[in-house]
């Protein structure tokens, strides 16, 4: 079973590489987003500190779902996922493989680069390291769920916008928690606990989302 | 052994077939014929188990492929209309990735020279984009060189090929039912396979 989802992700991320303007843009997207905040509302140390955990977390939200629909559209469009369908081992145990690959290319560089972002918003180097702890822990769940709505959406005509429709109102708990954790941290009560929420998230929906996903792949397939 | 008993398949409101049903035995080639939209590709959908029929039932040496799940699928090679290669990668990286992913043994020597027969000598560090419609196909065809599992489903394996590689996929076929395979195919070419048992079933 390691050994499929190793092959899985291997292969995607040799794509991926092949392919790197997506993971590009995505990360530039979310550079952009977040930086056009304190340009947008001001230079009040203040203001901006209670803003940046919500701002920096939809940003990474809305960066995650830019690649979403090329989840499974491309191995759809070839035919290679017909063949990963009949291999002889559960999808779920591919599709797990592929979240776990989009999670390295669009969920990791996000919160590589988050610490830098967040030093515009002025926050603590304690709430920077919150910072990407927290979206190091919840952006996996951000590809867990995304995963179901892609194999929802997929073949269907303007499925990206049914995919955020579908999509975003489940990420609202990863938000909520994500978010929470650098707020309690600025606020002086600190984040663990938020952090094992994400952490369960996490953990949830990758067990989860894959066998769901490859469920509704099945029918996509039919 | 494959067998199909009284499938009936149904797309959309149209009923395409019903009550059809065969029998394949070791070393013997089902040729579908019919007219375009006559339900082949249905039919070979439903041998590989992504279609589920309306009616009926399939059953690989003698069990439900719907029991049977992995176990099948590690006996079954489907070549689509699709040739499910990926263009980003060369055609070196696409046969070993497919082999690794369907947990076959294919080794680097064995991939180069399913390469070489069909072709594409040369071209196996050239990503897939570069290729021509026909390379492509012989790409996806070259799985098929080394191919050892028993039940072959090709869906029209002939399209965009030059003369001279109808006969060689023609040779492979043939290869593969003197082993003792089994292999159900579309075609609207006439292409005379040399070796085996050729049964056909015409749809309409």
């Amino acid at each position: 079973m390691l050994k499929i989802i190793l092959a899985v992700i291997g292969r995607d991320l040799k794509l991926a590489m092949r392919r790197q303007a997506d993971i590009v843009s995505a990360i530039f997207f979310f550079v952009i987003v977040v930086s056009l905040f304190p340009l947008g509302v001001g230079p009040e140390p203040d203001l901006l500190r209670t803003l940046a955990p919500g701002v920096l977390w939809v940003a990474a939200l809305l960066a995650t779902m830019l690649s979403l629909p090329r989840l499974f559209a491309d191995d759809h469009r070839d035919g290679t996922l017909e063949q990963l369908a009949l291999a002889p081992h559960p999808l779920g145990i591919v599709v797990t493989g592929k979240v776990i690959a989009h999670w390295l290319v669009s969920g990791l560089p996000l919160a590589l680069i988050a610490p830098i972002l967040g030093i515009q918003f002025d926050l603590s180097s304690k709430a920077l390291l919150i910072l990407t702890g927290s979206i190091l822990l919840g952006t996996p769940a951000l590809s867990g769920i995304g995963a179901i709505g892609a194999a929802l959406t997929l073949g269907l005509r303007g499925g990206g916008v049914l995919l955020s429709l579908l999509v975003l109102p489940l990420y609202i708990p990863v938000l909520i928690f994500g978010a929470g954790a650098v707020d309690a941290t600025v606020s002086g009560l600190g984040g663990e606990g938020h952090l094992s929420l994400l952490a369960a998230l996490t953990f949830a929906s990758l067990g989860f989302a894959p066998w769901a996903s490859a469920a509704a792949l099945k029918i996509a397939l039919e | 052994m494959l067998e199909a008993d009284n499938l009936e398949c149904v797309r959309g409101e149209r009923r395409l077939f019903a009550g059809l049903g065969f029998r394949l035995n070791p070393g013997e080639l089902l040729n579908l014929q019919g007219r375009n939209g006559s339900g082949k590709t249905s039919l070979l959908r439903m041998l590989i188990g992504l279609l589920p029929p309306e009616n009926g039932e399939i059953r690989w040496q003698g069990e439900s492929i719907r029991k049977l799940g992995d176990d099948y699928r590690g006996d079954l090679c489907y070549l689509g209309h699709l040739n499910a290669i990926k263009e980003e990668l060369t055609p070196l990286e696409n046969l070993l990735a497919a082999a690794r992913l369907a947990e076959e043994n294919l080794s680097e020597d064995d991939a180069l020279d399913a390469l070489e027969q069909v072709g594409l000598a040369g071209r196996e560090d050239l990503a897939c984009k570069y290729l021509s419609q026909g390379q492509k196909r012989r790409v996806a065809l070259a799985r098929l060189v080394k191919e050892k599992r028993p039940l072959w489903i090709l869906d029209e394996p002939f399209v965009a090929l030059d003369v001279a590689a109808v006969d060689w996929l023609a040779g492979i076929i043939s290869g593969h039912l003197q082993r003792g395979g089994l292999a159900v195919m579309t075609t609207h070419q006439q292409v005379d396979i040399p070796a085996g048992t050729v049964r056909e079933l015409r749809l309409s």
